[in-house]
């Protein structure tokens, strides 16, 4: 039988507003621990919550770049928990009318446009960081003590489901990606998965191909970057397809995911199940968005990304145009394009040569005119110049100016010795091996010093092995 | 609406109550006489009525993002159980 | 402790605080002084009524002495909410009443004794002991404000801020003879105040007269940036004057004034005030209230113990106040929580809990949240015929220590009369309005959202012709 998996995803951003969702202390890293608390932070006796208006905006706008609806009511809740981490004895979350609902992201895939709902999106405060010390293993579960620090505490966080519309972990990387670049480009998160500020849990069944059923799902937590999620999933699927066609059932679980092994762990099952008691925030009143703050967010929106990827994709492959917009990179490509560069090569010198942070800085006239310019001027020019495009005031010209050797003549006698030095590359590419061209090829811009036309020589040394 | 001796340990433990043998006696049967006067709201048919979370009809009350001073180390440990340098300390979260 | 000069000259028992604020502004007294006179009554007369858990020697402010109840923040004064579990922490920030007390000059005198987290109709809740009533010591001064109204009655403070969820103002006031104002939801800042139910929880002014209360209304309320449900008073406060009622539309609900176990003195004494009010012009009138007593109490119950359940989580021995400990973090947690409630917290966490918890929610706390609404709706449309409502504030006078304590729900039956109107955010004054056994009787003014004014310019015109003194009579 073959398998289809089928995931869902669950996407903690954590908003960069310049405070805390529920108080006014500064939000973000930096702070020696537990300088960034307040009575609110601290769940003092009488400290209340007041919501920060940035964050109620930002979300609207993630959920309206993601396509969601915005109900007319939004309503925070209590979702009760005791944990050190959670100073009140519950976090404050939208939960049954939260602000963002029913929207959808398209994925290009190459059998098209790949949709993945977007079930809701909705704000909440973060937890505090808990560390566990001593014990023998060090691990939680040896600890002799915790230790906490509520700087983190309150963090606006949003929280994105998405619908069981992702069915392998490549779809589930693709869409991350996307996700996270529409993200970055509202200006409202750094989306670091590494830091932290971009979570993503996913919740993996697998059912018969062709069949539309839900099966028992297994979540997955604690996988710190899209590769990691990707792995996840495919051990996941791996295993409860073993399970099932071991004739076993799938058990409904959590598993921490173990980066340096690549291995899933079950969580331990706690004494009782959870029964978080929601119930509407008495402290807070609902959000109701007015219809003129929606439409001025609405547009407020730039271009999505996924939008800009069926775009260039008419000129450019689907994996380039991925590359480009993913990597914040293809409006520079737009603009290069313009100036008069021929799309291809513009597209593989951004996405090869350039630092996605490069991007911004790069004057796309002056990008055009080395990309002209790329047969003619030494490989070391090109790459010297690359290397500086991104400074302010950066004019190509005098790299220009600087011709490759392409004078026959002088390239033959250095080719010769190449071919000479290298018989066995040479009896290897003569057997079929025509890869090796990039070698020889590469050995005379070295014995050059990287002045040799590397279109000139490829022609050359093509010529002579052919013989 | 009597509660159970069951129920009670089972409230007790979401609560986070350590409470004594005497006292579960005790509280099961409080419980149940306070539940089963509580209860009475049961009696309304009140499915056509909305819920009422909060006496005022207020909405939007939010705040500017801009930061205030943060309580500084003093203040927030002055009344802490047990500190660790700049932490709060706690016994292992097993 | 010796009688001091000024307190011979500054009778505490009778001393207004408008009259105060006058002497010290006419300078015959310095705020200091009468600081001074109010901790000498106190020096005499707390020991044996227990209105005070602290008190505080040097004034921080010229004018006229506040006592607050200890669910209120104070910077640098411990707050207890009169609970073990709070035993010892101190406030590192001020609750927005206190600090405008502060800002009107107001220094705090003390704090005083409350149910614990104002859970209580007799201040027998109190980990700290219990509170007596100044016109007889055997007796409860309601609660679970009854460390404020009894120093107010007895003269310990001119004036004081209690709290009420659903009578812990008007209740005290009622039992203790003053004037007890629970303002409209939303008008007083909650920050800083140890919660008990946030949805109802609402700070008030206790004095010995109506002007008072609405003077130290006035100081308090309006809306604040860190309490997201104020709001500004729609009309200034008004100090009231007139003596007559005419044009005034008063109801008379039925259910609130005929509920089982309203003692016939304090009938009595209701039906006088009405009368009089109807020879000072206004218009009296019967109304009906049928599901809102029938029901206010159940609905109180749920909705109350379910928000105290999340609000009392937050003491769980890591960052302030007991911590006992244990061999691992939820050991600690359960085993402070045991030791740091009594009995009435630890009762309501657990039926709020299970209000809350899966599979009950929609039959308690879910059906609560209706019957709130269907209150709410009650009142309104008495209010589309009556400008105020009128009833006994406590079905009794107060009653005999021990003599409520063992049945906790023979004690939530002290609040029948007050907690329909708490449950719609609805602001009530308690008015002193005559003796029964020798005891103070409360009568009840409701009034729609933000009517204050109205309430204190019927209670002003009352407490003229009433003519109660509020001095209790062992103390004249
Ligand atoms: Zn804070």
């Amino acid at each position: 039988m073959t398998w289809q998996p089928v995931v869902g995803l669950e996407i903690h951003v954590q908003l960069k507003t310049r405070t805390k969702m529920f108080c006014r202390c500064a939000n973000g890293f930096g702070g020696g621990e537990n300088t960034q608390t307040c009575p609110v932070c601290l769940a003092l006796p009488g400290a209340l919550p007041v919501p920060n208006r940035i964050a109620l905006e930002w979300t609207l706008k993630l959920g309206l770049a993601l396509g969601c609806e915005i109900p007319k009511r939004a309503v925070f809740a209590r979702k009760n928990y005791f944990y050190p981490d959670s100073p009140k004895g519950y976090q404050i979350s939208q939960y049954d009318l939260p602000s963002c609902v029913n929207g959808r992201m398209l994925v290009p895939s190459s059998a098209g446009d790949h949709e993945v709902g977007i079930v809701r999106a909705h704000l909440e405060e973060d937890a505090a960081k808990t560390v566990h010390v001593g014990g023998r293993t060090g691990r939680i579960g040896g600890a002799e003590h915790s230790l906490v620090d509520f700087n983190r505490v309150g963090t606006p966080l949003v929280e994105i489901v998405t619908g069981p519309d992702i069915h392998s972990s490549e779809d589930a990387r693709r869409f991350l990606q996307l996700l996270r670049q529409t993200i970055v480009e509202l200006g409202i998160s750094d989306a670091e998965m590494e830091k932290g500020t971009l979570r993503v849990d996913a919740n993996v069944s697998v059912r018969p191909a062709g069949s539309a059923e839900l099966r028992t799902r297994c979540e997955l937590k604690n996988m710190n970057s899209f590769r990691f999620v990707a792995q996840g999933i495919d051990a996941e699927v791996a295993r409860q397809i073993a399970v099932y066609e071991a004739g076993g059932e799938v058990v409904q679980e959590t598993y921490d995911f173990d980066a340096s092994s690549g291995a899933l762990t079950a969580r331990r099952s706690k004494e009782e199940a959870d029964d978080y008691r929601y119930f509407p925030e008495p402290d807070l009143v609902p959000v109701e968005p007015p219809a003129e703050l929606v439409e001025r967010l609405r547009g407020e929106l730039p271009e999505l990304p996924s939008v800009r990827i069926r775009r260039l994709e008419r000129e450019l492959d689907l994996d380039r145009a991925l590359v480009l917009v993913t990597g914040g990179l293809d409006r520079l490509y737009e603009a290069t394009v313009a100036a008069g560069a021929e799309p291809l090569p513009v597209a593989n010198l951004i996405a090869n040569r350039l630092a996605t942070s490069a991007g911004d800085a790069v004057d796309a006239s002056q990008l055009a005119l080395l990309v002209g310019a790329r047969d003619r001027i030494p490989r070391a020019v090109l790459d010297d110049a690359l290397s500086h495009i991104d400074e302010p005031g950066f004019e190509a010209a005098p790299y220009l100016a600087q011709e490759a050797v392409s004078d026959t003549g002088e390239l033959e006698p250095v080719i010769a010795r190449i071919i000479d030095a290298n018989p066995g590359q040479v009896a290897a590419y003569r057997g079929g091996k025509e890869g090796l061209l990039g070698f020889f090829v590469g050995q005379v811009l070295k014995e050059t010093g990287g002045k040799a036309n590397a279109r000139v020589v490829s022609e050359l040394v093509r010529e002579r092995l052919g013989a | 609406m009597a509660i159970t001796r069951e129920e009670v340990l089972h409230v007790a433990k979401l609560a986070r109550l350590e409470l004594s043998g005497d006292e579960v006696e005790r509280l099961t049967l409080e419980l149940g006489a306070i539940l089963e006067a509580v209860g009475k709201v049961a009696e309304l048919d009140l499915d056509d009525v909305p819920p009422t979370s909060h006496p005022l009809e207020l909405v939007n009350a939010w705040r500017e993002d801009e930061p205030y001073d943060s309580l500084g180390l003093d203040a927030v440990f002055a009344n802490a159980p047990q500190r660790e340098d700049d932490l709060f300390r706690v016994p292992p979260t097993t | 402790m010796g009688v001091s000069s000024v307190s011979s000259v500054v009778d505490t028992l009778r001393l207004t605080a408008e009259e105060a604020a006058g002497l010290v502004e006419r300078k015959e007294v310095t705020g200091a002084e009468l600081h001074r006179a109010y901790l000498d009554a106190a020096a005499e007369r707390d020991p044996e009524l227990h209105c005070y858990l602290r008190l505080v020697d040097e004034p921080n402010g010229d004018g006229v002495p506040v006592a607050l109840k200890d669910v209120i923040s104070t910077h640098g004064i411990e707050t207890t909410a009169g609970s073990k579990i709070l035993a010892g922490y101190v406030p590192q920030f001020d609750s927005t009443v206190a600090a405008r007390c502060k800002a009107a000059g107001l220094p705090i005198i003390g704090k005083t004794n409350t149910d614990e987290f104002a859970m209580g109709s007799s201040t027998e809740n109190s980990a700290y002991g219990p509170t007596r009533n100044p016109w007889d010591p055997e007796r409860v001064p309601g609660g679970s404000g009854g460390g404020s109204a009894a120093a107010v009655s007895a003269g310990l403070a001119p004036w004081a801020l209690g709290s009420d969820t659903g009578g812990s103002i008007k209740q005290p006031s009622a039992l203790c003879g003053n004037v007890g104002l629970r303002p409209t939801y939303g008008t007083v800042s909650r920050y800083g105040i140890v919660a008990f139910a946030s949805s109802l929880d609402q700070v008030g002014p206790v004095a010995k007269n109506v002007r008072d209360c609405a003077l130290l209304y006035s100081l308090i309320a309006g809306r604040d940036e860190r309490d997201s449900t104020t709001v500004e008073l729609p009309e200034p406060v008004r100090l009231p004057e007139g003596e007559d009622l005419s044009g005034l539309r008063i109801g008379v609900p039925k259910e609130l004034n005929e509920a089982e176990g309203i003692e016939p003195g304090v009938t009595t004494a209701v039906q006088n005030a009405i009368e009089l009010a109807r020879s000072l012009g206004a218009e009296v009138g019967e109304c009906e209230l049928p599901r809102s007593v029938e029901y206010g109490l159940a609905c109180y119950y749920l909705i109350a113990p379910a928000e105290a359940s999340s609000n009392l989580a937050r003491y769980d021995g890591v960052r302030y106040g007991l911590r006992v400990d244990g061999e691992s973090y939820r050991e600690m947690v359960e085993r402070t929580r045991d030791v740091g409630f009594g009995d009435e917290p630890k009762r309501r966490i657990m039926l709020g809990t299970y209000a809350l918890s899966a599979g009950y929610f929609d039959a308690f706390y879910g059906q609560a949240q209706k019957v709130r609404t269907v209150i709410a709706r009650e009142h309104a449309a008495a209010f589309e015929r009556f400008d105020v409502l009128v009833s006994p504030t406590s079905p009794t006078v107060a009653f005999k220590l021990g003599e409520k304590a063992a049945n906790p729900l023979a004690m939530y039956l002290s609040d029948l009369l007050t907690i329909p109107s708490c449950m719609a955010g609805l602001p009530g004054l308690n008015v002193p309005c005559g003796l029964s056994e020798g005891l103070p009787v409360g009568l009840q003014l409701i009034g729609p959202q933000f009517s204050e004014n109205t309430l204190f310019r019927t209670g002003h015109a009352l407490e003229q012709a009433i003519g109660f003194d509020p001095v209790p009579e062992r103390l004249r």
